[in-house]
């Protein structure tokens, strides 16, 4: 069945202040995060700056600060804070019921 | 019976910002005068409602726009009836009945009802879905349609209505504003910055309908959609309604006191009952009613003027708009409609998106609009509040408070300076400049102590740097001297927060952040790991490391390179290998296509291209030729680089290679407050380079010559020597306390050569060299420590801990039948 939501997991798999990975085929990795207070954002995996894998920066608030050269990304918006310029595509995604769900056409389009 | 019964009791109606307000003033004058009860519709304790936008925005928490907690009212005797609504008033009987059922008599009583949201009379308001933007509730409720996503529209914009759209658009709403006037905040803006401002917000992804006026809200059961009278159709899930607000009036006027628009007070906030006042977006002063929160302020320190018996009188306010839309500096004050004998003085930068507009009435400012820099907002206000004569500032006005009063030049320390006493700094908490300074003289020499001791920039901030520079303009080089603080999240140091961590014997990350009053939800990305190593540090063997706090390399055990895959370094020993270890990383390096193999600085091999799902993979099969973690990406011990010394080496004069083995083993897996290395020659050729490490040792005939606080980085430093010592295990033994001590006392991200140099030698010296009291105890602190941290992190990975750090959570093939993998 195709829908307009994909279920990816149980919340509890995602680390709170942490993020999980789902490659999509033909297109880029798209980041999940769980932030301190429960909250799911998902954004393609690519930093705006150099391309660095957002999933495994620090999470804070609702940023989280790119591995390679600390640039802090807003998870609601993919927006690049501060003096920095630039933005990472967001995925819409939602928690039903614990499962996490992500967009299937946010997915395609942001990734494609 | 008590003596409270003796007090007059004075009751509130309304726990919103004006009621608590009030009472604060209250007791700051006289704690004991009243017997106070507060009763408030909403289920909460006391919060600052204009901050119900960065709620909705997802910038703060509802515990952090909480004005009084509990025990604020606890402390202070106040009964709280929160969550039941006062729904009638027997003047004749001094009574005030509740929802509830609830009676209780009054000898003074205090409306503070605030005011209520208009709803446009149009069919389809009372459906479900749609709703106002008022309180926590309306919140909750736009929080819980924002989870479900689509469409969203707002009628109105003005303040509110375009705080709940930007909410609405960060939650991931597709968002509607829909503003009857042809200027977005109109009564604020003019024109121009109007248009600014719209096109700012259409380039975040909002629709903005200017001329709009709303027919109906279309819907059955639920809202579907909003019509206007011009056909058009918008749907919309969640309609929300911020076209303005009216004072809430009903009670006062079921009770028989003079309404007209809002409750009418006198000078001292007593309405047409000597025995009830009011305060507020409810009251109706000299004609004037308020929406906005700085006349709360005036209003209520008039208000506990009056009821200590010291009346002031209140004058009634001008008012000044900030909006709080992260990212767009808007600022508007005073009446810029033009009119006869009005004159504009404009400045306008269209590259960096700048323009100010100041309105000029017989050479007095009255009015003042600035989009994109609005650092001179409260210096424009204040000269318009006192009237000032600006004939001689004229020129130079526009360009702000720097070059009108400084010659050109831009020191923002003299525009603080030379502000008022009573300018306003804290528009949230009405704080002015004299009471900040007040705090500070009296003690608070602290961004915290300042927050906790008048308010000022506690709440949504935008001051701090107002506060900052008052700090440094009032204490001179005492506040400038102090040491740096961790990061913005908090107004300590690093070694104020290590002390405190230690005295006061905290256990985790939230507990700190907590008790040193962190201003962020969960820090960032520069104090959360300060802060997991200072508590690893100090509760050696009981403090369980939180992952989420390390940098990627230190939570991976792997480097990180710029195409996001790894690169992996397996310890040798001091430099030796063998040929089965060769042999294992030569397959290692062929099974997972590494495609580079590199000779570290270090003497040991560096695989690169490893990708974070093989990683724990690759490590089991290294961990099967008997290597471990090189901690190549860790604040920690990384290498011991030796030479091969007197067993082979014609000029060797000790076992260098031996003693480097036995300190690389015997110090792997510390946890440091940076990267640390270490080196052994043999002689003073000094082939090992032992002089440019954090601890070296040059071997000589007599004995060892041990070095500290080298770096061979971006400044080359060469060591200091510490003390010669005759044998290896007094080496090993002040290796142990030289690395405790740096371990205990430099700062997170410090390399020994900064600290020792920040230090200075001589306080090393005293600690290690010549206090074997202070020596031992710290060898055996490290050694007590290193009985714990000796885990091989390669091993427990490849064991399967942690493995959602190596593998995808899912996978989304959109071309095959079953999806998600």
């Amino acid at each position: 069945m195709i829908g307009e939501w994909l279920d990816i997991g149980w919340l509890q798999e995602i680390p709170v202040r942490g993020s999980r990975t789902v490659p999509v085929e033909g297109g880029e990795e798209i980041a999940v995060f769980r932030t301190g207070d429960d909250k799911v954002f998902a954004l393609v995996n690519r930093c705006p700056h150099k391309g660095g894998p957002l999933s495994q920066g620090i999470v804070h608030g609702h940023s989280v600060a790119c591995p390679l050269h600390n640039w802090n990304i807003a998870l609601a918006t993919g927006q690049a804070q501060g003096e920095d310029k630039g933005c990472t595509p967001v995925i819409p995604v939602k928690v039903s019921g614990g499962r996490v769900l992500i967009c299937r056409a946010g997915a395609l389009r942001a990734a494609a | 019976m008590t003596h409270h019964i003796e007090r007059p009791h004075l009751v509130v109606i309304g726990n919103g910002m004006a009621g608590c307000r009030a009472v604060e003033e209250l007791l700051a004058r006289d704690p004991n005068r009243y017997r106070v009860t507060i009763f408030g519709a909403e289920p909460h304790v006391n919060y600052n409602r204009i901050m119900l936008s960065p709620v909705l925005a997802g910038e703060k928490t509802f515990d952090e726009i909480v004005i009084n907690p509990r025990d604020w009212y606890d402390g202070n005797g106040i009964e709280l009836v929160a969550g039941d609504s006062v729904t009638g008033i027997d003047r004749e009987a001094r009574t005030v009945t509740a929802a509830s059922g609830r009676s209780v008599s009054y000898d003074k009583l205090l409306i503070a009802t605030g005011s209520d949201p208009f709803i446009i009379p149009v069919p389809g308001k009372d459906l479900p879905g749609v709703i106002s933007f008022r309180d926590m509730k309306d919140v909750d409720a736009m929080l819980a349609a924002a989870e479900r996503g689509g469409d969203a529209v707002v009628i109105g914009g003005g303040l509110l209505g375009l705080e709940a759209a930007h909410g609405l658009t960060l939650r991931g709403m597709k968002v509607t504003v829909l503003h009857l006037m042809p200027t977005l905040m109109e009564r604020q803006l003019d024109e121009a910055a109007g248009w600014l401002l719209k096109s700012e917000l259409e380039s975040r992804g909002q629709t903005i309908l200017t001329g709009a006026d709303t027919a109906e809200i279309l819907g059955n059961t639920h809202v579907e959609g909003v019509k206007l009278k011009d056909g058009r159709v918008i749907p919309a899930s969640l309609v929300v309604m911020a076209v303005g607000i009216r004072p809430s009036t009903a009670l006062a006027r079921e009770a028989g006191l003079a309404v007209g628009r809002g409750i009418q007070v006198d000078d001292h906030m007593v309405t047409s009952d000597p025995d009830v006042l009011a305060v507020g977006e409810c009251v109706e002063h000299d004609g004037n009613v308020y929406g906005l929160v700085a006349p709360l302020w005036e209003m209520c320190r008039a208000l506990a003027d009056g009821l200590v018996e010291a009346p002031t009188g209140y004058r009634g306010s001008v008012t000044s708009t900030k909006l709080k839309v992260s990212g767009i500096d808007l600022f508007s004050a005073g009446d810029f409609s033009g009119g006869d004998g009005a004159e504009d003085i404009v400045l306008r930068d269209a590259s960096r998106g700048i323009y100010k507009r100041v309105v000029v009435k017989d050479d007095r400012i009255v009015g003042a609009v600035l989009y994109g820099d609005t650092a001179d907002g409260s210096w424009y206000f204040d000269l318009l509040k006192k009237q000032e004569d600006i004939s001689e500032l004229r020129d130079l006005l526009i360009f702000g408070q720097a070059f009108a009063q400084g010659g050109g030049q831009a020191d923002p320390k003299a525009a603080v300076a030379a502000l008022s006493d009573d300018a306003e700094i804290c528009g949230c908490n009405g704080v002015s400049k004299g009471q900040v300074v007040a705090c500070i003289e009296k003690g608070a020499c602290s961004l915290d102590a300042v927050r906790a001791g008048c308010k000022a920039s506690a709440s949504c901030g935008s001051c701090t740097g107002l506060v900052e520079t008052l700090l440094a303009v009032t204490l001179g080089d005492a506040v400038q001297s102090g040491p740096k603080t961790m990061c913005k999240c908090t107004s300590f140091g690093h070694d104020d927060v290590r002390r405190e961590i230690v005295a006061q014997g905290m256990r985790s990350i939230p507990e700190v952040m907590q008790k040193l009053h962190w201003s962020t939800p969960d820090g960032c990305s520069s104090c959360r790991p300060a802060l997991n190593y200072y508590l690893l540090c100090a509760l050696p063997g009981e403090y369980q490391d939180d992952q989420q706090s390390r940098f990627v390399n230190e939570r991976m055990h792997a480097n990180i390179q710029k195409d996001g895959t790894y690169s992996v370094v397996p310890r040798m020993w001091g430099g030796i290998t063998t040929p089965q270890e060769l042999r294992a990383i030569a397959d290692v390096v062929e099974k997972y296509d590494a495609p580079m193999v590199k000779v570290t600085g270090g003497q040991r091999l560096d695989i690169f291209g490893i990708r974070k799902e093989d990683l724990p993979a690759v490590w089991a099969d290294l961990n099967a030729a008997g290597m471990v973690s090189g901690h190549a990406y860790g604040k920690a011990l990384r290498t011991v680089k030796t030479c091969v010394g007197s067993e082979w080496c014609r000029f060797g004069t000790q076992d260098s290679t031996g003693l480097g083995v036995k300190l690389e083993r015997g110090f792997w897996g510390s946890w440091m407050p940076h990267k640390f290395k270490m080196a052994v020659s043999g002689c003073p050729r000094n082939c090992a380079e032992a002089t440019i490490k954090d601890f070296g040792v040059v071997c000589v005939d007599s004995g060892y010559e041990l070095h500290v606080g080298g770096n061979g980085g971006i400044h080359v430093r060469a060591t200091d020597l510490l003390v010669k010592v005759a044998t290896e295990e007094e080496s090993l033994h002040y290796a142990a306390a030289f690395v405790q001590l740096y371990r205990e006392e430099a700062r997170y991200l410090e390399r020994t050569a900064p600290w020792i140099e920040r230090v200075g030698l001589q306080y090393v010296k005293d600690r290690i060299v010549e206090d074997a009291e202070a020596r031992d105890a710290l060898a055996a602190r490290f050694w007590h420590s290193q009985t714990f941290s000796q885990d091989d992190p390669w091993a427990e990975r490849a064991a399967g801990q942690e493995r959602e750090q190596h593998a995808h959570m899912a996978a989304f093939k959109p071309m095959l039948q079953e999806e998600i993998a």
